[in-house]
């Protein structure tokens, strides 16, 4: 199945890995990573609330979602960039997709671009949790 | 002796990580283990590994031969008058819970009151709070200033008389100042109080004495000073160790065991119940031999304070950076600096950092409640250890000001 711009998810992970292996550097990897998160669209205080909350971050982040016509939004904040880029590209990935598509993903685009090994255990948790939740929200609102 | 020659001294310390020199500012954590350490754990376990001080063979003797030398470098190390008074356990926070639970058996009843500091790690706290709810005490925080000092002039109403116990840290893990311990333990006992000191950080950059303080309890953990993780030591006097019941019990803590009774081994074996991490214990001879050594050094602690004046003159001309725990005198500030730049995540600095190689610390650092009375989520923290080398905190710096240029 495709977004509106006519996109499978498979190959919005693609571009994500595209992107991310022209960079060499881990430092440039983050400079990127800082660019999207600073890109993320504004997120609403009142929605920071605490069932949006994600548990096992060092950082906060918050995801918030809703549902046009069966597919699934996703809007998420953090209070640290970095962490914020990188929910970002998740929001790229899985926002707009069907249920369906979200839970068939297997989320291999973080490790295959290298997010999992390269972030501290603390934050690579997060990461995990991250993922959890967003496959929750999944399964929560399958037809 | 150099900072640049003592590292030679840490395998660890001349790996890379991402292609670049660590540079390892998390030793308030842990610090990295000497070569004597290693070489000790490892002769100890190919050699002398056999369960101690019951069985009458070659290899139980010399493996407790080596805890029992340590017990006794432990005694001289921090001057304690008998080796009774040192009680092997698991680390610091094991330690502060022993005494929680026995010291608060003992002497604790409903309505009594304990007293922690604003500053305190959670394993000064949590323990404490447990004997409160068991005990139905009460809880009591002394705070800090504002520059991370404490409050003193409030602990003479704090104190009433039914407080049994105060529990504070020697030198705070986020704000890096020596509390003043000889004057809290002085002020104390003139009302009855007893005090029991943290000296995680302590026994690492400060010559203790036990019998000096005059502390009815002092604890601290063998990983933060050379040792192996899985080690540490409750210094109690020999007086109120007597009459403090076992915390746990098990094999070697015990003198006759009946079904109708059991009677308990004397001290220090009556608080050490089961297997000890013997090999391990034993580790902290040759680390505080080696530690002893460094704060002889009148050479190497001159590196050692020039790299932390360095650092802290720096730190205060970064713009936006807050620095917690904050002096004019110099003297009483280890090489520990927590902070909090504007407009930038403490995890973010970290994560950038790292990747330069600099291991550091971000988060709450087990103190919430001290993060709570900043206003602040979580901080960055950087620790030196003596083998730090003034090159690498210039690097730092750089690595800094980059890092904050990345994110604002």
């Amino acid at each position: 199945m495709t977004t509106m711009d006519g996109k499978s998810l498979q190959d919005v992970e693609n571009e994500v890995i595209d992107e991310f292996s022209i960079f060499d550097d881990w430092l440039d990897k983050y400079e990127y990573l800082i660019e999207l998160g600073k890109s993320l669209k504004e997120y609403p205080e009142d929605r920071k609330t605490d069932d949006r909350l994600v548990k096992g971050c060092q950082s906060r982040v918050w995801i918030d979602f809703s549902i046009e016509n069966g597919r699934i939004f996703f809007n998420a904040d953090s209070d640290a960039i970095i962490t914020k880029g990188i929910i970002s590209l998740l929001v790229r990935i899985y926002s707009g997709r069907t249920p369906e598509e979200i839970l068939s993903s297997d989320f291999s685009v973080v490790e295959r671009i290298g997010l999992k090994e390269n972030l501290s255990p603390t934050r690579a948790n997060g990461l995990v949790s991250m993922i959890q939740m967003i496959r929750a929200i999944a399964a929560a609102n399958l037809q | 002796m150099r900072p640049e020659d003592l590292r030679k001294e840490f395998p660890a310390l001349s790996r890379k990580v991402y292609g670049k020199d660590l540079v390892y500012f998390d030793n308030a954590a842990t610090v990295q283990r000497p070569q004597c350490v290693l070489e000790l754990w490892d002769y100890l376990s190919r050699n002398s590994n056999a369960n101690i001080h019951r069985a009458v063979h070659k290899m139980a003797d010399e493996a407790t031969e080596a805890y029992e030398q340590a017990r006794l470098y432990v005694k001289d190390f921090i001057n304690a008058g008998y080796r009774e008074e040192i009680i092997f356990t698991s680390g610091a926070t094991a330690s502060v819970n022993l005494v929680a639970y026995s010291f608060g058996e003992r002497f604790v009843n409903a309505g009594d009151e304990i007293i922690v500091t604003e500053c305190e790690h959670h394993s000064d706290i949590i323990p404490w709070q447990l004997l409160c709810e068991r005990k139905h005490a009460v809880l009591k925080v002394l705070p800090t200033d504002d520059t991370g000092h404490l409050k003193l002039g409030m602990l003479d109403s704090l104190i009433t008389d039914r407080t049994k116990l105060l529990a504070v840290t020697h030198i705070s893990n986020v704000l890096g100042l020596m509390n003043p311990v000889t004057r809290i333990v002085e002020k104390c006992h003139s009302r009855g109080v007893k005090v029991l000191i943290d000296g995680a950080q302590g026994i690492v950059h400060s010559g203790v004495d036990v019998r000096e303080i005059d502390c009815d309890f002092y604890v601290f953990s063998g990983h933060k000073v050379y040792a192996v993780p899985g080690t540490g030591v409750l210094y109690g006097k020999k007086e109120l160790l007597e009459q403090m019941p076992p915390f746990m019990g098990g094999g070697e803590m015990v003198g006759t065991v009946k079904f109708s009774g059991t009677t308990y081994a004397p001290l220090p074996l009556k608080f050490e119940a089961g297997t000890q991490n013997f090999t391990g214990t034993a580790t902290l001879k040759p680390a505080l031999e080696l530690a002893a050594e460094i704060s002889r050094d009148s050479e190497l602690r001159g590196f050692h304070d020039g790299i932390r004046d360095y650092l802290y003159s720096e730190l205060m001309k970064v713009p936006g950076l807050r620095l917690f725990g904050t002096t004019d005198d110099m003297d009483e500030k280890i090489p520990l600096f927590s902070f909090c730049i504007d407009g930038v995540h403490h995890e973010d600095l970290a994560l950038i950092l790292d990747k330069t190689g600099i291991a550091v610390r971000s988060g709450q650092m087990c103190a919430e409640p001290l993060m709570d009375r900043f206003g602040v989520s979580g901080m960055l923290r950087i620790s030196l250890a003596p083998y730090n080398t003034m090159q690498e905190a210039e690097y730092f710096m750089k690595s800094l000001y980059r890092a904050i240029k990345m994110l604002k």
